[in-house]
C-alpha cells in the first residue's frame, strides 16, 4: 500500500489521487426488529448480507447510518471462531466462549452441557488437531447454542454439517427465540428461514428490497433466482437430436396449470411442461414421451402418451403444442433433466425411426420446500424423491398418536 | 474514553484467556518448555560478559559485569519480544477480527502480558545471580514492580502504534526486527549511561528505555542513587507514547476488520 502510495506520487506528482468509483456494499437499509422477533435475511452471494451482519455486529462500521440495539448482541457469523488446534477440545471451549463474550463463570457453569451437547465427551481432553473436521464443528456449535444473549446474529450457520447436525441447530435456534430471544438469521437455505422466521428480509445489491412476511419473499426470492434460468427452451436450433424429422420440437415450456409461465417450481408442486412441435404434414396415431432423469443422468422416470392410453389420431400439419400436467413433483430439490421424444405407431421403437427425439433439452432446477413440514434440510443425500407419508406412534398409556413422532423424539436435550 | 475502558474490564476474561492462550501455544511441544523464557538472555549475558567483560574491558560501574549486563537483558528482552509479538499479534488474529466484535485492544495487550511470564522466570534467574555475586540487594528493590508497570505501559504504547500500522502496511512486520536491532545499541545494555559523554547524555535519555534500565540496575546497588532527571523524562514519554498509542488505535480500529 505504501508502495503504491509512492509509486502514485512518482508517475503523478503534481495530480491528486485519480478519483475511484464508491462501492457502496449497502445502500438505504433501513428496518427494526422487535424484541423477541426472529427475522430471515436472504439474498444472493455479493448482496450485501454478511457487510449487514458485521456492522449491525460492530465488527465494522459503516459509513453513514446508525445502527442501535438493545441488549448484549452476540454474533455468530462462524462456528469456532479462534479455535486453535494445539488446544485440548475443554481449554477451546474455554477460549471460543470468552471470544464470543461470555465470561469466564459463565463457561464454567455450562461447561458440561456444552460437552454434553458437542457428543466428544470421550476426545475433551485431546487437542483439537485431532478431531475430525465434524467434531471441531460439532464443539464449536454447542459453545455457541449456549450464548446467553439479548440479540443473537447468525450467518449460515446451518450451511455446514450433516443433516443430523443441522436438525439440532435449528432446533437450538427454534428454543433460543422461544425462551424470547431476538434472533437474526442468514441463510441460503430458504425452507429453513420459512420454518424459522415468519418475517424475512431479502437483500439485493446493497438494497433491501423486500421486508416482510417469509412466504411472500420467499417466493418473490426464488422466483427472482429462477428466473436468471431457464424456463424453458427454444428448441428450433437444436442440432443434437436425432429421428427421421417428419416433425420436430420447437420449444419446451415450463407452465403453471393455468397456463402462464412458471417462473420457480418448488419441490411437491404442480407443473404443467409444454412441447411444442412443428409437423411437415399431417401425422397420424402420433405419440409423444418425457423423460426425468438427475442431472448426473440417472433415469427417473418415462412416461409417453401411449402408455397412459392418450390417443392422439392425427395432427394436422403445421405448428402446435401438447401439455403434460404433473400433479405433485415428488423429486428432491436439484437439478434434473427432461428429455422428449415424439414418434409414430410403430410396435418397435428406436431412435432411428422415431420422429424426434431430443435427450435432455431441458433443464429444470427444483427448490427447496418444506414438503415434510419439520424445516429442516432434506436434499439429494436424502434420495431422488421423496414419499408424502404421516408418522404416528401408538403410546402405550393410550395417548393419541403423534404426528411426526420421528422428528421430535429428541426433544429432551434442547 | 471511560466508555472504552470499561468495554475493555467487560472483556477481561477475554484478555486473560488470549494471554493463557499465547502461553500454552508458545511452549506446546517444546522439549525445554518454560526454560526457553531464560535461555535467550543467559546466553546473550554469557557472550556480553566474554566479549565486553573480558576482551573489550566495558566499564559496568564496578558491579560484576554479568549482572550489570543480565539486569539489563532481562528487561530489554521483555521489551522486545513483547513488542515483536504484539506488533504482529492484530495480523496474527485476523480471523477473530474478521468474525467476531471485541475491543482490539485486547489482542496486543494479551500478547504483551503473555511475554510477562517469561520476565517472571528470569527474574528468578537474577535473585539467584545476585545470590551468587553477594550483591546487598537494597530496598530499592521494591521499585521493581512499578518499574515493570512503566516498561509494560511503554511497551503497550509502542505496540499500539506498530500494531495498528501494520494492519495497514505489512512493511511494519519487516521493520520491526530491524528498529529492535538499533535500538538495542541505543540503550544502555551492554555499556552504562556514565561512559557516554556528558554533551550526549541527553541524547540518550530521549529514549525512555534508557530511564526505565538505569533505574532498574541502580536498585541493584545501595550506592548508587536513582537519576531523578532520567526517571522523569522516561516517565513523561511513556505516558505521552501511551497516550497517542491508544488514541491512534482507536482511530484505526474501526477499519480494522475490512483491511485485515
Amino acid at each position: 500500500m505504501l508502495r503504491e502510495a509512492v509509486m502514485r506520487f512518482a508517475k503523478n506528482p503534481f495530480h491528486r489521487r485519480t478519483p475511484s468509483i464508491p462501492f457502496w456494499a449497502l445502500r438505504d437499509v433501513s428496518f427494526c426488529g422487535n424484541a423477541g422477533e426472529i427475522i430471515g435475511i436472504v439474498g444472493r452471494n455479493g448482496a450485501g448480507k454478511s457487510t449487514l451482519l458485521k456492522i449491525l455486529s460492530k465488527i465494522t462500521y459503516a459509513t453513514t447510518g446508525r445502527v442501535s440495539v438493545h441488549g448484549r448482541v452476540a454474533s455468530l457469523l462462524e462456528v469456532g471462531t479462534g479455535f486453535h488446534e494445539e488446544l485440548t477440545g475443554r481449554e477451546n471451549i474455554y477460549l471460543n466462549g470468552t471470544v464470543l463474550g461470555m465470561k469466564k463463570r459463565e463457561v464454567e457453569q455450562k461447561l458440561e452441557q456444552i460437552v454434553e451437547f458437542s457428543g466428544v465427551q470421550k476426545f475433551i481432553d485431546t487437542p483439537l488437531k485431532r478431531y475430525s473436521s465434524g467434531m471441531a464443528l460439532r464443539l464449536g456449535f454447542a459453545v455457541a447454542a449456549h450464548l446467553e444473549a439479548d440479540v443473537l446474529i447468525i450467518d449460515e450457520v446451518l450451511a455446514v454439517g450433516d443433516a443430523e447436525f443441522q436438525r439440532k441447530c435449528l432446533k437450538r435456534m427454534e428454543d433460543l427465540h422461544k425462551s424470547g430471544r431476538t434472533v437474526l438469521f442468514v441463510s441460503h437455505n430458504v425452507m429453513a428461514i420459512e420454518y424459522l422466521c415468519p418475517r424475512t428480509i431479502w437483500i439485493d445489491r446493497g438494497r433491501v428490497r423486500r421486508d416482510g412476511d417469509s412466504k411472500d419473499v420467499i417466493r418473490e426470492y426464488l422466483a427472482h433466482f429462477a428466473s436468471a434460468q431457464k424456463t424453458g427452451s427454444d428448441l428450433k436450433e437444436r442440432q443434437d437430436r436425432e429421428g427421421t424429422g417428419e416433425m420436430r420440437f420447437t420449444g419446451i415450456e415450463f407452465l403453471e396449470q393455468d397456463g402462464q409461465v412458471k417462473p420457480v417450481t418448488r419441490s411437491g408442486e404442480a407443473l404443467t411442461v409444454r412441447l411444442h412441435y412443428r409437423a411437415s404434414q399431417a401425422m397420424r396415431d402420433a405419440q409423444f414421451g418425457i423423460s426425468w432423469s438427475t442431472e448426473f443422468g440417472s433415469p427417473i422416470a418415462s412416461i409417453s402418451t401411449a402408455d397412459a392410453g392418450y390417443e392422439i389420431p392425427v395432427i394436422p400439419a403445421g405448428n402446435g403444442h401438447i401439455d403434460i400436467t404433473f400433479d405433485f413433483l415428488n423429486l428432491m430439490p436439484g437439478r434434473y433433466w427432461v428429455s422428449i421424444w415424439t414418434t409414430g405407431p410403430h410396435h418397435h421403437n428406436t431412435v432411428k425411426n422415431c420422429w424426434d427425439v431430443l435427450e435432455r433439452c431441458a433443464a429444470i432446477d427444483l427448490e427447496w420446500a418444506d414438503f415434510y413440514r419439520s424445516g429442516h434440510g432434506m436434499g439429494r443425500q436424502h434420495g431422488i424423491i421423496f414419499l408424502p407419508c404421516k408418522w404416528s406412534a401408538s403410546m402405550n398409556g393410550g395417548q393419541a398418536p403423534r404426528e411426526c413422532a420421528s422428528l421430535d423424539s429428541e426433544t429432551g436435550n434442547g | 474514553m471511560t466508555e472504552s475502558l470499561q468495554e475493555l474490564w467487560e472483556y477481561r476474561d477475554l484478555f486473560y484467556f488470549l494471554a493463557w492462550r499465547d502461553v500454552k501455544i508458545r511452549y506446546r511441544q517444546t522439549a525445554l518448555g518454560v526454560a526457553w523464557a531464560v535461555l535467550q538472555p543467559l546466553l546473550a549475558t554469557t557472550v556480553f560478559t566474554f566479549l565486553f567483560g573480558r576482551v573489550a574491558k566495558m566499564p559496568s560501574d564496578g558491579i560484576p559485569y554479568a549482572l550489570f549486563s543480565f539486569s539489563a537483558m532481562l528487561p530489554w528482552t521483555y521489551f522486545s519480544t513483547s513488542l515483536s509479538a504484539a506488533a504482529n499479534s492484530l495480523v496474527g488474529n485476523a480471523q477473530l477480527i474478521r468474525k467476531v466484535y471485541f475491543p482490539r485492544m485486547t489482542i496486543p495487550a494479551a500478547a504483551i502480558l503473555a511475554c510477562m511470564l517469561d520476565f517472571a522466570v528470569g527474574l528468578v534467574i537474577l535473585f539467584v545471580m545476585v545470590a551468587y555475586y553477594h550483591a546487598p540487594l537494597s530496598w530499592k528493590f521494591l521499585f521493581w514492580p512499578l518499574l515493570l508497570v512503566q516498561l509494560t505501559a511503554l511497551t503497550t504504547g509502542i505496540s499500539l502504534i506498530l500494531g495498528a500500522l501494520n494492519v495497514r502496511y505489512r512493511d511494519i512486520k519487516h521493520a520491526t526486527p530491524f528498529a529492535i536491532q538499533i535500538l538495542f545499541f541505543l540503550t544502555p545494555i551492554i555499556y552504562p549511561v556514565s561512559m557516554i559523554p556528558k554533551r550526549y547524555r541527553f541524547v540518550i535519555s530521549l529514549n525512555p528505555l534508557t530511564g526505565i534500565i538505569e533505574t532498574l540496575r541502580s536498585t541493584l546497588f545501595p550506592n548508587r542513587p536513582i537519576n531523578l532527571q532520567l526517571c522523569g523524562i522516561s516517565l513523561a514519554l511513556t505516558l505521552a507514547i501511551l497516550a497517542i498509542g491508544a488514541r491512534y488505535f482507536r482511530r484505526a480500529e474501526r477499519a480494522f476488520a475490512d483491511m485485515i
